[in-house]
């Protein structure tokens, strides 16, 4: 197996209707690294993320899942490798419980039903989410939910996490106590977010995407000190780097 | 229109479970066939649809009334007939656990009546022609209407049918059919007016999710007419005969004036004897032969104790001790629910 | 009904078929059953029955009182489910006035006890079909169906509805009353409105049916859906529950309970 696990080359993608959403991607990411995907409304984050987990195949240049490329042949390789985290976990929780929902993964990779039900106590439990086992979905708070739906693609032992907006409508408790989650894991991850806070705790590689196309690659705390560059992609530095408006940095 | 279980016979009621039954196979068979792995979550998330789309009223022009969307039409022109039944049966069977609305034995003439009719009949054989490959704003708005008052309009007559043959209900067949038909003659036009509109819009926003769907429906439309229709002839008839033989005032009066003739003799023999002996074997079936001709229609007053006759002709005694005894039953359960209960405290 | 109402009912009626009670802990085949066997054997009653339909009462009120349900909730919407059935069956005292008992000075028709008949009827069937969900719960009766031989592509459908029945009667909520806030008359949308409203949702609802479709394909769902565990099974405590059942049910249908509680009564005083 090669040192990186996911690799982009020159990839482009254009909506039905002709307009470009991607243009020139290149990115390789390597084990064990966790990136932060930034860019406004609209940038290309998600047909990005879509790419990543086979749901959009490309429609020129090429991307390479651990050892596979993605093709229409490799589609299920690539979705045991890569872990996709929906944004709004009402569309990835649809099964009648919480415990069956966790196992949908497990089951249809073959596990028998007696390994699933391990493998559900297993995510449920790093969650810490046990005592939700026999709730059906839609009696759960947001942050709950968030919680099943990452155990949910945890129980298939993905190699990478692939992560739209995780902290997007969650209580500040509930995005402490996801951020102290997710340090956790030691899986690749890859964040596509408007939370820059949530990056800079997390992320300590940062991709900025504009309009389709990268603007910059490399270590969060120096992308994030370039106000312009942020400024320019319809950013904002994260409010924790900004100076203190009571104080003004006294 | 939902049919009410108060209103069914079993035996009605279990025929049309059966129809229902092999429909639901039929289409569950067929869309396994057809291999599109995504209509799952696309039929369940369209069912949640009509439902929620259901309870939004909008005010009818010119009227003081509201009307809302039914949704087989809308289903089956985004989905296909099979898939539509599906997703129409399964918001009738929540409709009838969670809200009562028609019941667990009437469920099978309400999934027919609104689910077969437009999915089966009214979509393949009204919206489709009319509609066209390259639909038009206009055709696409004449083939809803049209096929949404068709589908409606069958279905109601399938209450009438139904309610009719299971002889609980007096109305005459004829006055039910003039009550019913009028009544939704508006809520047809009503609910292809909306679904006119918002194939239109979808026409408009998302072309694809047409041209899509057309090839894979298109094939062999005509076969599962005209088992559907075969099954629905066998169904009528084998009611209707089977209703004539138990009552004679309902549809047989309604046939005779419309045939003219006083009245219409079944045979003994065939299907109705058969029907009839069945009928006398099982003890199940209701028994319609109350107060047929053969007995006395009114109940001499004073007919005082014990007269072998059955219950029609009830003597004044007898039909105390019936009230009566109800009201034991109704205390003693209450009695029995009470001491459950508390017995169930303790444990 | 209101959507709100709706989703209140649904929480409501789900909530209670949370409970931990035998009756809720029983195979739900066995309940399923039962209440078939039950309004077969209720609706197969003669249409001029009314005393005899009284005994059935022990049904749905035994399933509410050992599964903890709450009668108010059962007749409530009981009372909603009616207006039909009186429509229809208002017509048959008008129809039918064949005089079949006199109480004194009040001569009571066919059509009188017809129309009681059906009304009981009514209130008896509604009660049990949502006692039955009360002490069972949605996805058990689609399991026990679908152990029961329904196919499995309807149940599973019928799982994504009652699933999502919840997420797009909530947009549904939002979408009325952001509309309602701005506009201060009209309480109900016009046409035009209508489609544009629903025209939303029914994009929404596609794009929802789309994604949902994607987060399968990226959990392996290669178009057949992982069999459920069966936690329960038909044991003894299912058969002797079918069994007093069914006993009772054919005995109140063949024997005129009432009429000999009330012989037995009419005895006493003689």
């Amino acid at each position: 197996m090669s040192h990186h696990i996911l690799e982009v080359k020159d990839l482009c993608y254009c909506y039905p209707d002709g307009t470009p959403a991607l243009a020139d991607i290149n990115v390789t990411i390597h084990h064990g690294e966790s990136v932060g995907l930034v860019g406004a409304n609209g940038a290309g984050k998600s047909t990005l993320l879509q790419h990543l987990c086979g749901s959009l195949l490309p429609q020129s240049g090429r991307i390479r899942v651990g050892d596979f490329p993605v093709s229409q042949g490799t589609l299920h390789e690539v979705r045991r490798t890569v872990g996709m985290v929906f944004q709004d976990p009402d569309d990835q929780l649809f099964m009648p419980t919480v415990a069956e929902d966790v196992a949908f993964g497990p089951l249809n990779i073959g596990l028998t039903p007696d390994e699933a039900a391990v493998r559900v106590d297993e995510a449920l439990r790093m969650v810490g989410a046990e005592h939700l086992k026999n709730r059906p979905p839609y009696r759960l708070s947001g942050g709950e939910k968030r919680g099943i739906a990452i155990a949910a693609v945890l129980a298939c032992s993905p190699d990478i996490l692939v992560m739209d907006e995780p902290s997007a409508n969650l209580d500040p408790r509930s995005r402490r106590l996801l951020i102290k989650l997710l340090r956790g894991f030691t899986h690749t991850k890859v964040v596509a977010t408007h939370d820059l806070d949530l990056v800079l705790d997390l992320c300590e590689r940062t991709i900025v995407l504009h309009e389709g196309r990268i603007m910059a690659d490399g270590p969060t705390k120096s992308i994030f000190n370039n106000s312009e560059l942020l400024y320019a992609c319809a950013l904002e530095p994260p409010l924790s780097m900004q100076t203190c408006p009571v104080c003004n940095g006294n | 229109m939902h049919m009410a279980d108060a209103l069914l016979s079993p035996t009605v009621g279990g025929v049309m479970w059966g129809a229902t039954a092999c429909l639901l196979g039929y289409a569950s068979s067929k869309l396994k066939a057809e291999k599109d792995d995504s209509r799952i979550p696309l039929m369940g998330v369209l069912g949640a649809f009509i439902f929620a789309a259901q309870m939004i009223n909008f005010s009818i022009p010119g009227t003081g009334s509201s009307g809302h969307l039914g949704g087989g039409l809308i289903l089956a022109a985004l989905l296909g007939p099979h898939a539509a039944f599906l997703t129409i049966a399964s918001v009738l069977a929540v409709q009838a656990l969670f809200f009562a609305d028609g019941g667990l034995l009437a469920m099978g003439c309400n999934i027919f009546n609104l689910g077969f009719f437009p999915c089966y009949l009214a979509y393949p054989l009204i919206y489709k022609p009319l509609a066209g490959a390259v639909s038009s704003r206009g055709r696409l708005m004449a083939a809803s209407l049209i096929a949404a008052v068709a589908g409606l309009q069958l279905g109601a007559f399938g209450v009438v049918l139904q309610t009719t043959a299971s002889g609980i209900s007096e109305l005459p067949f004829s006055s039910f059919v003039m009550l019913m038909q009028p009544i939704h003659l508006g809520i047809g036009v009503v609910e292809g007016v909306v679904t006119a509109l918002l194939l239109g819009f979808l026409h408009r926003v998302r072309p694809e999710l047409f041209g899509a769907a057309r090839p894979a429906t298109a094939s062999r439309p005509l076969r599962p007419i005209i088992i559907g229709l075969a099954l629905a002839a066998m169904l009528v008839g084998g009611s209707m005969s089977w209703f004539a033989s138990a009552d004679p005032d309902g549809l047989e009066w309604a046939m005779a004036k419309v045939s003219g003739k006083e009245e219409l003799h079944a045979p003994e023999a065939g299907i109705h004897g058969t029907l009839d002996a069945l009928q006398k074997r099982i003890a199940f079936l209701p028994d319609y032969n109350f107060k047929s001709t053969e007995e006395p229609e009114a109940v001499p007053a004073g007919n005082e104790g014990n007269t072998p006759e059955p219950w029609p002709n009830v003597a004044v005694g007898t039909s105390l001790s019936g009230v009566l005894g109800g009201f034991m039953t109704l205390c003693l359960a209450g009695l029995l629910g009470f001491a459950v209960r508390k017995f169930h405290a303790k444990a | 009904m209101s959507i709100e109402n709706a989703l209140f009912e649904l929480r409501r009626l789900d909530e209670l078929a949370r409970q931990d009670t035998p009756l809720h802990r029983l195979d739900a085949r066995a309940k399923v059953l039962a209440t078939v066997f039950f309004l077969i054997s209720l609706l197969s009653l003669n249409r001029y029955e009314v005393a005899r339909l009284l005994p059935y009462a022990a049904f749905p009120w035994l399933l509410a009182v050992l599964g903890n349900i709450p009668l108010a909730v059962l007749f409530r919407r009981a009372a909603l489910a009616l207006p039909f059935v009186l429509m229809v069956g208002l017509f048959n005292p008008l129809l039918d006035r064949t005089v079949l008992v006199h109480f004194g000075p009040l001569a009571v028709t066919g059509g009188m006890l017809s129309f009681t008949s059906i009304v009981l009827r009514a209130i008896l069937a509604v009660t049990t079909g949502l006692a039955l969900v009360a002490v069972t719960g949605f996805d058990n009766i689609c399991r026990a169906l679908g152990r029961m031989g329904l196919p499995s592509v309807f149940l599973v459908q019928l799982q994504f509805l009652y699933r999502y029945i919840f997420v797009l009667a909530a947009e549904a909520t939002r979408m009325m009353h952001a509309r309602s806030l701005r506009c201060a008359k009209s309480s109900r949308p016009s046409l035009r409105e209508y489609r544009s409203l629903l025209g939303c949702l029914l994009l929404r609802t596609l794009d929802r049916a789309g994604r949902v479709h994607q987060a399968m394909l990226c959990r392996g769902f290669d178009g057949s859906m992982p069999g459920y565990g069966h936690t329960t099974s038909f044991g003894a405590a299912e058969v002797r529950f079918c069994l007093v059942c069914g006993l009772y049910l054919v005995a109140v249908r063949i024997f005129d309970l009432p009429l000999l509680l009330g012989g037995l009564a009419g005895g006493l005083f003689r």
